[in-house]
């Protein structure tokens, strides 16, 4: 039943952004309006398996989806554009050292490894590779690994960013 | 030439400049996973910076002529760009773990730690 | 001001052509996987610029459903890859 509640939430919701400004009811002409909560039930009914799948709704809390909004325009960005100058740099001067390593994550949920994963492409001289499900650790493409690190069977993931701290971001929101 | 103009050019400018990079570092680097490393950062990046700009002309067009198409541009445009910065970074993922697990060896490697934990 | 738009426009073409030299060369499969993301991601920029030389927000629409799209086609690819279907 939440998981229904959930899943026609987000399609509603969704359906308002996309017709923002279609008529005089706030944005919304009043046929939009019903229409989106038609479509909202239809898609609540067939898609609320897929959108929760495991059954813990901790993202439900307004404080987490808070802090999410605060963290992808804020940290996140900021490593993304570091990310960024990183890669610009390596494309110039071709000087790489690349290896694939292991990394601690720490976390424990499955949303959390995903954002975490999703982070760790989007961000400085790192990309995702896979994952040990039974440990949750990752493996991280590194196109410059620093020196005696190759030697290092594990690396923390706190040490692979060095602006922000955001694994604790992604405990903080995510578990 | 107004504030907002400039704003726009230079995120435009943006825009270009760093998928020229990804592009040229999809040329240049050597092998499967340097590539990955230009096309995925670059590339979603400099297309946000290009959607900023639209979404920048939507909402200064929106408040100086109050129409509401603008308006529409606008949170169009924000949410094709999310929509590009997700999935950029899933398929990615998804790319680079399909290429290990069909044997592809990173060249001039250091380490593989994946290859030694055979999962 | 609607130059600069159609020059950048003419800009992601260009990029557009440049891979597509990757997408033909590619010694791997996950080489041309790569570029044809590649392509895919400056055809969704190109296309939200379209919407505003063009004055139509459906461009943009048209945008997001084909992001949706290729993201589909693209985790598919990397599944065939992987020897996974």
């Amino acid at each position: 039943m939440i998981a229904f509640l959930v899943t026609a939430g987000a399609a509603f919701l969704m359906y308002l952004i996309l017709t923002a400004g279609s008529g005089t009811i706030g944005f919304w002409s009043l046929s939009e309006l019903v229409m989106g909560v038609l479509l909202a039930i239809l898609t609540g009914l067939i898609a609320r398996n897929f959108l929760c799948r495991s059954k813990s709704f901790r993202l439900l809390d307004p404080r987490r989806l808070l802090l999410l909004l605060v963290y992808v325009p804020g940290p996140f960005f900021v490593e993304l554009t570091k990310a960024n100058l990183d890669v610009a740099y390596r494309v110039i001067t071709m000087k790489i050292r690349p290896g694939i390593v292991r990394v601690h994550s720490g976390l424990k949920t499955d949303l959390g490894i995903f954002m975490l994963a999703n982070s760790i492409t989007l961000t400085p001289g790192t990309l995702s590779v896979g994952i040990d499900e039974e440990t949750n650790d990752l493996f991280i493409h590194n196109i410059n690994i620093g020196e005696g690190d190759e030697k290092r069977e594990v690396i923390e993931s706190t040490e692979l960013f060095g602006l922000v701290n955001l694994p604790a971001w992604i405990r903080r929101i995510a578990e | 030439m107004t504030a907002v103009e400039i704003l726009i050019y230079a995120c435009l400018a943006i825009g270009v400049v760093f998928n020229t990079l990804g592009v040229i570092g999809l040329l240049r680097f050597p092998d499967l996973y340097t590539r990955m490393h230009a096309t995925t950062k670059a590339t979603t990046f400099g297309s946000i910076f290009t959607s900023l700009a639209v979404i920048v002309f939507g909402l200064s067009m929106f408040f100086s002529q109050n129409d509401s198409q603008y308006l529409t541009l606008a949170i169009h445009a924000f949410l094709a760009a999310a929509c590009l910065a997700f999935t950029n970074a899933v398929s990615a993922h998804a790319i680079a773990r399909a290429a290990h697990r069909s044997g592809i060896k990173p060249m001039l490697a250091v380490v593989d730690r994946l290859e030694e934990a055979k999962l | 001001m609607i130059d600069a738009w159609i020059l950048t426009v003419l800009c992601l073409t260009v990029l557009m052509a440049l891979s597509t030299v990757r997408l033909v060369l590619g010694p791997t499969a996950p080489d041309r996987a790569i570029a044809l993301d590649t392509v895919n991601t400056l055809t969704i920029a190109a296309m939200i610029l379209l919407g505003v030389v063009f004055k139509e927000v459906i461009f943009v629409d048209v945008a997001i459903v084909y992001g949706l799209l290729s993201f589909v086609s693209t985790l598919y690819i990397a599944k065939y890859i992987g020897g996974e279907l």
